[in-house]
């Protein structure tokens, strides 16, 4: 039988690889990066979890505990969360779903890959020196003056995997705009592409503050220029400030793509269009709007206004409105649909499920009253990792499956998927819903001691941990069987309706054989895609 | 005519298009310097506002004229440079080089006059760290306006030495003939940078030399 | 997106005038007192003046697309909302007072 000539196969080598400019293979290059990385995070979080299984400070010492939390958020914020959806599904996903042949900036994408390599090498290099202990928060004046580790070299680190970022949004925004296919006008886009072209905005605007607020850190510490310094006259609060206005959105760089993944698998699994597609295409562009206005929520109760505060708590009430939106809409798309129940699917709704909680106890630290009593207690990483794992992780994983055979031309195991989703789901619960408990009982961040009476719970967040990382194996293992052994897919095994699912899997360098030719909307599941898309002259040039 | 094939890349459909992303490429990017620089216009704002007196006195060190002087010497650069992306929209090939190396030379007059400037804090003791040394009552503070000094006319340094390597890389695809009245985006592009590098120089002069002069 | 106008050398020439004006003009006004915080105000108006001059008609934004002015006016945008945002904090610290 000829073989098919397709992205993975049209040649061989390391070479081929390392020096591609094809945006599908800088994805791959990017997916086994991340998840490294995911890893190295999840080795500390382990470290951090088995510590925690006693009050007492038994395991590792103070300072030990200290730059295993730091390391553990390093790691996963900017290492993980912030490139995944968008580097691996995004890099993968958006020129397809546009109907184009590339990004606008090929040799800069891959430029962004060895950027982000280059910046992991440092924060490695930090790491494996001894590491850093102030917090992936890098409040001044410790970590520009007191602290004795490796906090130079690791803000380097940050700041040039920063650029990473910048490019990549830069790549996306410009592609969106002038390479749309005919007929994809931008009420036609897929909400996956208006998710990406929001966290674009955030990649473009909010970066660079973080990557000035850490120099700023560095210059002092090896210059001692006294920016931050109470002791000069410095305010430690302009680092936060600084900090934050970039480290607020970036939450939302980690959630908005997630967003997206989860509005294409509702439409796909319940046969249906979202509903609500202006709102929640708007939706998308509104949270990364109101998300850099509400920084100084981090900021409470360290000595800021309360003027300030009051502002700043409006606002963030503000901005969980858009978020509510898409919550119902993705609600209102299941209602009288077709649903189905793939592993896809099962990380979408449990993500609408953890969102919620995750997103709603946000109010509650919103709240200036609330916050000033839970505020730097386990209820804030309760918080967040609903959000970032019962969330972005779980979006992360929903997309990885449900694109997976467009991306290797296989399927995965469907049982084994399910399973591991589950055992993810309960896993996740065990870990992080106690944790809720306990900060509102008062047990503080960061501390590797706490009071015996709050053992119980700690014992089973740590048993909900163990759970959870068998579930994060699971697919590692399949997924990499599946490589060998997975049954061959076709062109579209989920009859879905987007222009990626209209060519092979795996597709063509070029995508596209022959140029795309949109006519209607996206998610038009009422009808067949023969009536949605027609094909032009040859794509190539 | 130059074969546009040699110059337009594949996943583009037409070199219109190519050009279009190009140049919103650019301002995109121009975007995430204003907030780099930004994110110190913010921290000099706060403290000029904390310590107005020290803002004051500490700027009076700084030579008002060698300061105007490097702005005019930019402004001059910013016109060369437009006129080098004239010559290349016209299609010339000379003017653009002579244009280009007029640029060159004025951000190297520039950081002249800036380094000798260092050189006169060093000798004032006026760079911040341990050999800082002013009126005790104002030390704290005017150390950190010169803090800012160093860092944000550092930084914009930094920039300008990064854009004339860029020029440099210009001239020589120039004088390769690489650029032509179709084709000349990479002198757009470099155009773009170097005025926004200005435009930051614009809003430091007076930030930093023409505070509390009056007094 | 840039429309490929070209312009002539003599309005080139006419905005570095301006500018090399506008220079001249912010460096002698500086030694003026105009009272309270006039000053400051007309620095920065004249320094706006100047970007301008060079956003518009150096930098072609005049003659490109209205995208390129959302992107132009963007960046700026932003940066107020993070200096806003700084300032509200620390000009109303003694309002109501901070917690903690």
């Amino acid at each position: 039988m000829e073989r098919r000539e397709h992205y993975l196969n049209v040649n061989y080598g390391i070479r081929s690889w390392l020096f591609t400019t094809d945006h599908k293979r800088i994805a791959w290059l990017y997916l086994l990066s991340v998840t490294f990385f995911f890893f190295i995070g999840g080795f500390f979080a382990t470290l951090i979890r088995l510590e925690l299984l006693t009050p007492q400070g038994d395991l590792v010492q103070a300072e030990t505990y200290n730059k295993l939390f730091t390391m553990h958020g390093v790691t996963m914020v900017f290492f993980f969360l912030i490139p995944s959806i968008p580097a691996v599904l995004g890099n993968f996903l958006v020129p397809m779903m546009i109907g184009a042949r590339d990004l606008a900036f090929p040799r800069l994408n891959l430029a962004s890959w060895y950027i982000f390599i280059l910046g992991g090498l440092f924060t490695v290099a930090a790491a494996a020196a001894g590491g850093v202990d102030t917090g992936w928060t890098f409040y001044t004046p410790y970590s520009s003056i007191y602290s004795n580790t490796h906090v130079a070299l690791t803000v380097v680190g940050i700041f040039i995997t920063g650029f990473s970022s910048i490019l990549t949004g830069l790549n996306f925004i410009v592609t969106i705009h002038t390479m749309r296919a005919p007929g994809m006008t931008w009420f036609r886009l897929p909400l996956f592409i208006w998710a990406h072209y929001a966290t674009s905005i955030i990649f473009i605007l909010g970066t660079p503050v973080i990557a000035i607020a850490l120099t700023l850190v560095g210059l002092e510490r090896i210059f001692h220029l006294g920016i931050f310094d109470p002791a000069l006259g410095g305010d430690p609060l302009l680092f936060q400030h600084l900090f934050w206005f970039y480290s607020h959105p970036a939450v939302y760089i980690m959630i908005l793509p997630a967003m997206g993944v989860v509005s294409e698998l509702i439409a796909c699994f319940s046969r249906k269009r979202v509903f609500g597609y202006g709102f929640v295409a708007f939706s998308s562009l509104a949270i990364a709007v109101l998300g850099f206005l509400v920084w100084g929520h981090h900021m409470f109760v360290a000595g800021q206004s309360v003027h300030a505060g009051m502002v700043f708590s409006l606002l963030s009430f503000l901005v969980a409105i858009p978020s509510a939106i898409k919550v119902f809409n993705w609600t209102a798309t299941l209602h009288k649909g077709s649903v189905s129940y793939n592993a896809p699917m099962l990380y979408a709704l449990g993500f609408i499920g953890l969102f919620t909680i995750g997103g709603l106890t946000g109010l509650f630290l919103a709240t200036l009253g609330i916050d000033i009593h839970v505020h730097d207690t386990y209820f804030v990483i309760a918080h967040f990792h609903y959000i970032m794992v019962g969330g972005a992780v779980m979006g992360y994983l929903g997309g990885i499956h449900f694109w997976w055979p467009k991306m290797t031309g296989r399927t995965y195991p469907e049982v084994w998927a399910r399973i591991a989703a589950l055992v993810i789901f309960i896993g996740f619960n065990l870990t992080f819903f106690p944790q809720f408990i306990l900060g509102y009982l008062g047990m503080p961040r960061r501390y590797h001691v706490y009071p015996p009476e709050f053992q119980v719970l700690n014992v089973m967040s740590t048993a909900g941990a163990s759970i959870l990382a068998v579930g994060y194996v699971l697919p590692l293992l399949y997924l990499m069987w599946s490589l060998r052994y997975g049954a061959v897919a076709g062109a579209n095994p989920w009859r879905a309706r987007g222009l990626e699912w209209q060519t092979a899997s795996p597709p063509p360098t070029d995508n596209f054989d022959r140029t795309p030719i949109v006519t209607e909307g996206a998610y038009a599941y009422e009808k067949e895609p023969e009536e949605i898309y027609t094909f032009g002259k040859p794509a190539h040039v | 005519m130059s074969d546009l094939s040699i110059v337009q890349a594949h996943q583009f459909d037409d070199i219109e298009q190519q050009h279009d992303a190009s140049w919103i490429g650019m301002w995109v990017f121009l975007g995430t310097e204003v907030m780099f620089f930004g994110g110190m216009f913010t921290g000099y704002t706060l403290y000029r506002n904390a310590y107005p007196q020290a803002f004051a006195s500490a700027s009076n060190h700084l030579d008002i004229w060698l300061g105007t002087i490097n702005t005019a010497v930019l402004i001059c650069s910013s016109f060369t440079m437009a006129l080098a992306v004239r010559s290349a929209q016209l299609g010339e090939r000379k003017p653009i080089i002579n244009f280009l190396l007029l640029t060159i030379l004025l951000g190297a007059v520039f950081l002249g006059i800036k380094f000798t400037e260092y050189y006169f804090k060093f000798e004032e003791h006026l760079v911040p760290g341990a050999a800082f040394n002013y009126e005790a009552s104002l030390a704290r503070p005017a150390e950190i306006f010169f803090s800012f000094y160093f860092a944000m006319t550092g930084m914009h340094a930094l920039h300008m030495i990064i854009g004339i390597g860029l020029l440099t890389v210009l001239i020589i695809k120039a004088r390769r003939g690489r650029f032509s009245a179709v084709y000349h985006t990479p002198v757009e592009l470099v155009g773009l940078y170097w005025h926004f590098v200005d435009i930051v120089w614009i809003f430091l002069f007076p930030l930093l030399y023409l505070v509390g002069r009056h007094l | 997106m840039s429309s490929g106008h070209v312009l002539s050398v003599k309005l080139y020439a006419v905005i570095f005038g301006s500018l090399i004006a506008l220079t001249l003009t912010t460096t002698g006004v500086a030694f003026m007192d105009l009272g309270g915080d006039l000053n400051a105000v007309i620095a920065l108006a004249i320094a706006v003046l100047k970007a301008l001059l060079v956003i518009l008609y150096f930098m072609h934004a005049r003659y490109s697309s209205r995208l390129t002015w959302v992107f132009a006016g963007a960046g700026f945008f932003w940066l107020m909302i993070l200096i806003g945002g700084t300032m509200d904090d620390f000009l109303t610290r003694n309002w109501f007072g901070t917690i903690g």
